[in-house]
């Protein structure tokens, strides 16, 4: 008897991989992603940044110096006596004016005129410029000895390091950023993936119940097994996409993304993961650092990647099985649309639970939504990245797979019932009835 | 040896009976006609028979025990409302049949291929279902009802949408499968004719009820009992008037310059009387034995049947 549902698995299979808009998107769609994440870097190396020169009307004539020396990159300034004068000249893309009593009034203030957009990078750096300035003069006036060493004694550059802690004690790099943003793409996939392939599920029951093909197809085959047939053969499907994502990612991890990255950033990442790069002389964002050396950890990408599989097979059993009830009972997609959001809601809710339980997932509400099975798949994504508790994701599991043989207990018995039903469009009540028929 | 016996089976939904202790017989190798009007519960019965729904009570025995779920591989089934994956090919939708059926990938290629060419298809293997016509489809989806060679065959509304060369060609296919492998069929149809040219048997369910049930001939020469079609030169009024009360029931037409009449002797007259009489007062041109058609059968039985219950 098995072998009849293999074959309806291998129907549901083989026509679904087989289109070409299956196999465009599967492919198709980890190059896209890299190629947004990728895409700021390529302009970057691309794009030559417009030489600008900007007026300084320096007033005070105690900023200019500072303004020399660290003058940013593909910038240069020019030294005028009075802004009002040039302020009109097309000569400057900017004019920088400061005031006589810059040092010594607090509310003073600075003003640079624009004649193009501005750059948040350029504006940030001059001000920068202009505040180290200002307190290293006011820093002067006190007339301390020794000002210079004591400056450079106290300067400080901390990076903070987060290790987490497993049970045993062992320490793993992580970086809480890289676990949210993590957490949350895997939920909004798994989310994408509930709603896409259990409306398949749907919408294929229904076609074969208005065509008619149904009544052939029943006639060699239980509805029930029939039903699951179908369920596991599109879950499959699903299941083909999100390995060969995984395999993809995988093998973009260990080696496009070192390819990728530039000289400075690869070599503190290599010193960061040998466990000898000093925080303080990092010329790169640590947290970055650390995002890209977990990124880059080929183990650390299988094992999300096979967490995933896990509540993205278990999510899409459980919803599939409604999927299948409800489109057995209606005519056409229309008829579903109320019926459907039965299905439809919890999956949003897991999304959006999700995304407020990332805030703090140790908390109650995390623990409670990722353990009820409507919204455990999605809310357990977003927090498995942080380490919870083992015991906490085998409960999850536990009780998802089995909420998924009840649910498609409920179902086939609906199914078997739904499926010879034609022209009125069915209520819940209705779905309860034929639940309860022998 | 019978192939399948119903016994007493009703079954019923929330709002209606769709069965009521039914019953009946169909011998193995026989060509059984399951007749009744719309919503009588036909279909439901059939569904009983390829146990895609259960019954409430009663029971089914298919070729001596109790049917189960394994023997659906020897039913076949072709129902009225029925449909083929549009997107798929031919060949493949007609593999995939066959497999579900029980064949193996090689048995079921050989016996497609046969099928294919039989029914002169073989161009249609790798087109679209999209692509062919209604009767074409139903031409595929009688091949896979078929294919698996079972006991027992199931054909409801089989002639629907196939023009009259197809349906005869169809109807000699189904009367091979009766012939040579010894395939019991029963067919659900409201097509009188086709009964009487096909059917060795009949049960009549009406409003859940098996009203009638028994041999198409033995059924009609039962309810033509003294039931006589004449022709004859002569006024009608005449004939009336001599033969009195001998005679039931009398109604005349007229054809070609020729009056006729069907005439239902009194159970007790005698026939050769009748004829004397006819003889005497008209011209009598033809006398023969009017068996009624299933298809007044059908129509007298149902309303007898609903008045009665009304």
């Amino acid at each position: 008897m098995s072998s009849k549902i293999n074959i309806i698995i291998a129907r549901e299979f083989t026509e679904r991989v087989a289109k070409k808009s299956f196999i465009i998107t599967t492919l198709l769609m980890p190059i896209i992603m890299v190629a947004f994440m990728a895409a700021p870097a390529l302009i970057a190396a691309f794009s030559t940044p417009s030489e600008r020169t900007i007026a300084v009307a320096d007033k005070s004539e105690l900023i200019w110096p500072a303004l020399t020396a660290e003058k940013p990159e593909h910038v240069s300034f020019v030294k005028v006596a009075n802004a009002d004068s040039v302020i009109t000249n097309q000569k400057y893309d900017a004019v920088l004016e400061i005031n006589e009593d810059i040092v010594s009034n607090k509310k003073s203030t600075v003003r640079l005129y624009m004649h193009d957009a501005g750059s948040m990078e350029l504006e940030s750096k001059i001000s920068s410029i202009i505040n180290d300035a200002i307190e290293s003069k006011r820093l002067k006036d006190y007339n301390i000895e020794n000002l210079d060493v004591i400056l450079n004694d106290i300067n400080s550059n901390i990076s903070l390091q987060t290790i987490r802690l497993d049970e045993s004690g062992n320490g793993e790099n992580t970086s809480s950023m890289l676990s949210y943003l993590l957490g949350i793409a895997m939920a909004f996939v798994l989310y994408m993936f509930l709603l896409m392939y259990g409306q398949m599920v749907m919408t294929s029951i229904i076609e074969e119940k208005n065509n008619r093909v149904l009544e052939l197809v029943v006639t060699s085959i239980k509805p029930m097994q029939l039903m699951l047939g179908k369920i596991l053969g599109v879950g499959l499907v699903a299941v083909t996409q999100i390995v060969i994502w995984g395999v993809l990612t995988c093998l973009m991890s260990a080696f496009l993304l070192p390819a990728l990255l530039p000289e400075t950033v690869s070599s503190q990442v290599e010193m960061f993961n040998a466990g000898n790069l000093d925080m303080a002389t990092a010329t790169v964002d640590t947290d970055l650092i650390q995002a890209i050396s977990i990124l880059g950890s080929v183990a650390y990408i299988a094992k999300i990647f096979a967490f995933m599989l896990l509540f993205l097979v278990g999510g899409f059993l459980f919803y599939a099985s409604i999927f299948a009830a409800i489109g057995s009972a209606v005519d056409s997609v229309q008829d579903a649309s109320q019926l459907v959001s039965f299905a439809t809601i919890p999956i949003i809710i897991g999304l959006i639970g999700g995304m407020a339980v990332a805030q703090d997932p140790s908390g109650t509400l995390g623990f409670w939504l990722s353990i009820i099975p409507f919204t455990s798949p999605m809310v357990m994504l977003i927090r498995i990245p942080f380490e919870i508790p083992a015991w906490e994701i085998w409960i999850s599991v536990a009780l998802l797979y089995a909420s998924f043989i009840f649910m498609a207990w409920l179902a086939a018995k609906i199914y078997r019932i739904g499926i010879f039903m034609h022209g009125k469009k069915p209520s819940i009540k209705d779905l309860y009835r034929w639940s309860t028929y022998k | 040896m019978d192939i399948l016996q119903i016994n007493n089976v009703s079954k019923s939904y929330t709002n209606h009976v769709a069965l009521d202790n039914v019953s009946l017989t169909i011998p193995e190798g026989s060509i059984y006609g399951l007749l009744g009007p719309n919503g009588a519960g036909k279909t439901t019965l059939i569904r009983i028979i390829n146990h895609i729904t259960a019954p409430d009570s009663g029971e089914v025995i298919f070729d001596g025990h109790p049917l189960t779920q394994n023997d659906i591989v020897h039913i076949g089934y072709l129902p009225e409302e029925r449909g083929l994956y549009k997107k798929m090919k031919v060949g493949d939708q007609a593999m995939f049949f066959a497999k579900l059926k029980g064949l193996s990938s090689k048995q079921a290629m050989t016996e497609l291929k046969q099928w294919f060419e039989r029914l002169e298809i073989m161009d249609w293997w790798n087109k679209k279902v999209e692509e062919l016509s209604k009767g074409m489809a139903q031409k595929v989806q009688f091949i896979v009802t078929v294919l698996h060679r079972p006991k027992l065959l199931i054909f409801d509304e089989p002639f629907s949408g196939f023009d009259p060369i197809n349906a005869d060609l169809l109807t000699k296919e189904i009367l091979r499968l009766n012939k040579e492998f010894g395939s019991t069929v029963i067919f659900s149809t409201h097509n009188m004719e086709s009964v009487e040219a096909l059917c060795d048997d009949i049960t009549l369910i009406n409003r859940s009820h098996n009203i009638l049930s028994g041999n198409v001939n033995e059924i009609r020469q039962a309810m033509g009992k003294g039931r006589y079609r004449i022709s004859f030169e002569g006024a009608p009024s005449q004939l009336t008037e001599t033969l009195g009360d001998r005679i039931m029931e009398c109604r005349f037409s007229s054809e070609h310059g020729l009056n006729k009449a069907i005439i239902r002797l009194q159970p007790d007259a005698d026939r050769r009387d009748v004829i004397d009489i006819i003889n005497k007062s008209v011209d009598l041109v033809t006398f023969d034995r009017a068996l009624p058609s299933m298809n007044d059968i059908f129509i007298q039985t149902v309303e007898k049947n609903n008045q009665q219950q009304s």
